[in-house]
């Protein structure tokens, strides 16, 4: 593996190892270019992961302090972790499913799709789904997505049969394993999946995609990359042009370090990113960096979610085998006759004792609660994501008072649900819940949003500078050399889970920064 | 929420001591010196920074909190133990659940005479349990029973739950796809 010294001033920096971190940095370490990627968060590897999910919790959740506001029931059920995401090498790629959805052309146009809906602050991306297919292309086979490039679905676990039988008497059509980035064989020199049943808690067998096990080894076999983790960003710096010209961060002893850069890529999710951004305030750039058009920070999104469990007289057992291969897409489109715009996808969930404990109804006490827990066993589940309406109230600002342990103030995360999304969710609700009788359930729970894990929109892209914070390639419309590489990119969120796109416009975004540099333009 | 670990906790730290029965016994769990005993699970607990009525006291909560029939006493013994450790050291702590206690135990008397643990039904108690469940004691107790309860790996079997699975190969050849009913 490679090192690079600190003053090195020819190397790209990018700041957080995730989907589109870890994939940017490997990509360019692929194409020859210089790259270190500072990660917040200590790496851990297949062998250290743990099947138990509040230990798996605390080994990779990002714990740090957050804030939260806003109407939300996240603020007030967990009023200290507005998201459930990583800080690790991988970050949350050691934690996701595995659902990897394009995006429909429509959403890519979603104010000329959806029209002026009020109180949403909704543009189109500056890009349409034909400049990404082939970007959604290489990412597919990169990661080893099931029913693409002749890769079979992965088999159907219980949990799956269950929602599959109650679909399919509701008359749904679209309903099947998947398409999941988890090996249904072995490939790439990864295994098959085991049906371990701890997705989330980082894949024991490997057969799971992650940056950490597919994409930073490659980029480290060339000798261009260098990890570097426990290495937490805190500022961003830039000279009397404008330029970026490194970032200042905490390495493991706690130790301010400066790391120069000819380019720098942030990808830390949608709360570090901007918070990253904000708290790089200068004389120059008295509102924080990139942030000429005010938007840093805005129209946070985390898609339209909730729950349906179900229990039945029989056992299902949910929790074995893979924790989301199987979707119903058949309320995916757009179709204004169910009383709002957008759609959504469903999607099989299993949760351990543990967390179903804590997330089935948070506050919740006594025998309702305690009897839907009487039938874990026999309880079958599934996760709603939808669209939900960007807006500018909708933000992560730095809070007044709270700091972290290094003294920087940390992120408030305010959100107030649109009615578009409660419309949506209200009737998808309704959907999951008659999927699950359908197929015999007792009893339904349609079950509160978790803590966030799809963060997005708060540096998103535009094809006008006022309008958002970076470009089609996730440049900054203020700073040539400073870039976004994760889901804070974000025009608006789709129905789809957001990973493949993230990793598809990473994947393009090494392209650009490729030829900008071989240009000598950055 | 407590997210932090909670360590392992394991039945017989209950200790086995005095097992002493007591005239004022209140179901099968009594208190006798500094010690509460139940007699009919065996098993005993040494409070040391609460009073043991008091332990009885947060049991019994735990218990209407979460209850779960197939769940024995000792389990929810094991889930509210850390709070007689803790407030052994920490006054404060040892003060919020001593006065809420007191508090429920007031709300009792005046309309059972009797402690809340010597309540009969349990719908009589979740009501006296409504009565302080905005305060202080009853938040912090169920949310951290969110934790201690259910993170026993000892109460998973009486759900079902399996637990880790890497170590016996996953799912893949031992049931994933087993339903039958369908
Ligand atoms: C339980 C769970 C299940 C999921 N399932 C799916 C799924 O099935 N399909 C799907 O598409 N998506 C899923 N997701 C979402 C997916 O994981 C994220 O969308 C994706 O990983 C986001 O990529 P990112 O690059 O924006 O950020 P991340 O992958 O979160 O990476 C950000 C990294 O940056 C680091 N970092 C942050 N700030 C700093 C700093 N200041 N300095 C240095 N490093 C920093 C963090 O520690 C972290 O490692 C899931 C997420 C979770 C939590
Ligand atoms: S179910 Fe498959 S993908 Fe999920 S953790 Fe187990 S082996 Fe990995």
């Amino acid at each position: 593996m490679a090192t690079f010294a600190l003053n090195d001033d020819s190397v790209v920096v990018v700041v957080g190892s995730g989907a589109g971190g870890g994939t940017l940095a490997t990509d360019l370490a692929l194409k020859g270019i210089k790259v270190v990627c500072l990660e917040a968060g200590k790496r851990y590897e297949a062998e250290d992961f743990i099947n138990d999910e509040w230990e798996s919790f605390a080994q990779l959740a990002w714990t740090d302090q957050r804030m939260t506001s806003g109407s939300w029931r996240v603020a007030r059920d967990f009023a200290q972790l507005p998201a459930w995401i990583v800080k690790a090498v991988g970050g949350s790629t050691t934690h996701w499913a595995g659902a990897s959805l394009r995006f429909q052309e429509h959403e890519f146009k979603a104010r000329t799709t959806y029209g002026n809906v009020a109180g949403a602050n909704l543009i189109d991306w500056p890009l349409t789904l034909a400049d990404l297919a082939p970007y959604y292309d290489r990412a597919e086979d990169r990661m080893g997505v099931t029913r693409t490039h002749g890769i079979p679905g992965l088999p159907g676990s219980n949990n799956f049969k269950v929602f599959e039988a109650g679909a399919k008497k509701i008359g749904y059509k679209d309903v099947h394993t998947g398409r999941m980035a988890i090996n249904s064989q072995p490939r790439q020199g990864r295994g098959a999946c085991q049906q371990i049943g701890f997705c989330f808690q980082g894949c024991k067998s490997g057969a799971k995609w992650s940056t950490l096990n597919a994409e930073l080894p490659r980029g480290e076999a060339t000798g261009k990359l260098e990890v570097r983790p426990q290495s937490h960003v805190f500022k961003i710096e830039h000279d009397q042009k404008g330029k970026v010209t490194g970032v200042l961060y905490y390495d493991k002893d706690g130790k301010e370090q400066r790391q120069k850069a000819r380019a720098v890529a942030v990808a830390g999710n949608s709360i570090e990113s901007p918070r990253l951004l904000l708290n790089s305030h200068s004389a120059m750039f008295p509102n924080g960096l990139a942030n000429s058009s005010g938007q840093v920070g805005r129209n946070y999104m985390r898609h339209m979610t909730g729950s349906v469990y179900a229990v039945f007289d029989k056992p299902v057992k949910m929790w074995r085998g893979t924790t989301m291969a199987g979707i119903i897409q058949d309320e995916a489109h757009h179709d204004t006759k169910r009383g709002f715009v957008a759609g959504y996808e469903l999607e099989t969930l299993s949760l351990g004792l543990p967390f179903m404990a804590a997330f089935l109804d948070p506050g919740a006490w006594g025998r309702e609660f305690t009897t839907a827990l009487d039938s874990y066993e026999n309880m079958a589940g599934m996760w709603i994501v939808g669209e939900d309406m960007p807006q500018e109230k909708n933000r992560i600002t730095l809070h007044a008072s709270a700091k972290d342990k290094y003294g920087i103030p940390v992120a408030n995360v305010h959100f107030d649900d649109h009615p578009n999304d409660i419309a949506m969710r209200a009737h998808a609700y309704r959907q999951g819940s008659a999927i699950y009788e359908a197929a015999g359930a007792t009893r339904s729970f349609p079950t509160t949003p978790y803590p966030s894990t799809h963060n997005l929109g708060t540096n998103r892209m535009s094809d006008k500078a006022r309008d958002g914070v970076v470009n089609k390639y996730g440049q900054t419309h203020d700073i040539k050399n400073l870039f976004v590489s994760d889901g804070s990119q974000f025009t608006t969120g789709a129905a789809e889970n957001p990973t493949l796109t993230i990793v598809a416009l990473a994947i393009r975004q090494a392209e650009y920064i490729a030829d900008q540099m071989a240009k000598n333009v950055i | 929420m407590d997210t932090t670990n909670q360590e392992e906790h394991r039945p017989d730290d209950l200790g086995r001591r005095h097992f002493l029965l007591s005239a004022s016994a209140i179901a099968a769990m009594a208190v006798s010196g500094n010690a509460l005993i139940h007699t009919s699970e065996a098993w005993g607990l040494e409070a040391t920074g609460l009073k043991p009525e008091t332990m009885r006291t947060l049991v019994k909560m735990a218990r209407d909190i979460f209850p779960h029939d197939k769940i024995a006493d000792k389990f929810y013994a094991l889930a509210v133990k850390t709070y007689d450790e803790k407030a052994a050291k920490d006054a404060k702590l040892k003060s919020l659940i001593e006065s809420g206690v007191a508090e429920l135990d007031g709300f009792a008397r005046e309309k059972y005479k009797t402690v809340y643990a010597g309540v009969g039904w349990e719908r009589d108690r979740v009501n006296l349990l409504r009565r302080i469940q905005t305060g202080g004691l009853f938040k912090k107790l169920r949310g951290d029973l969110v934790v201690s309860l259910y993170n026993q790996k000892e109460v998973w079997p009486a759900f079902g739950y399996e637990g880790e699975s890497a170590s016996k190969g996953g799912y893949v050849n031992r049931g994933f796809s087993d339903i039958t009913w369908l």
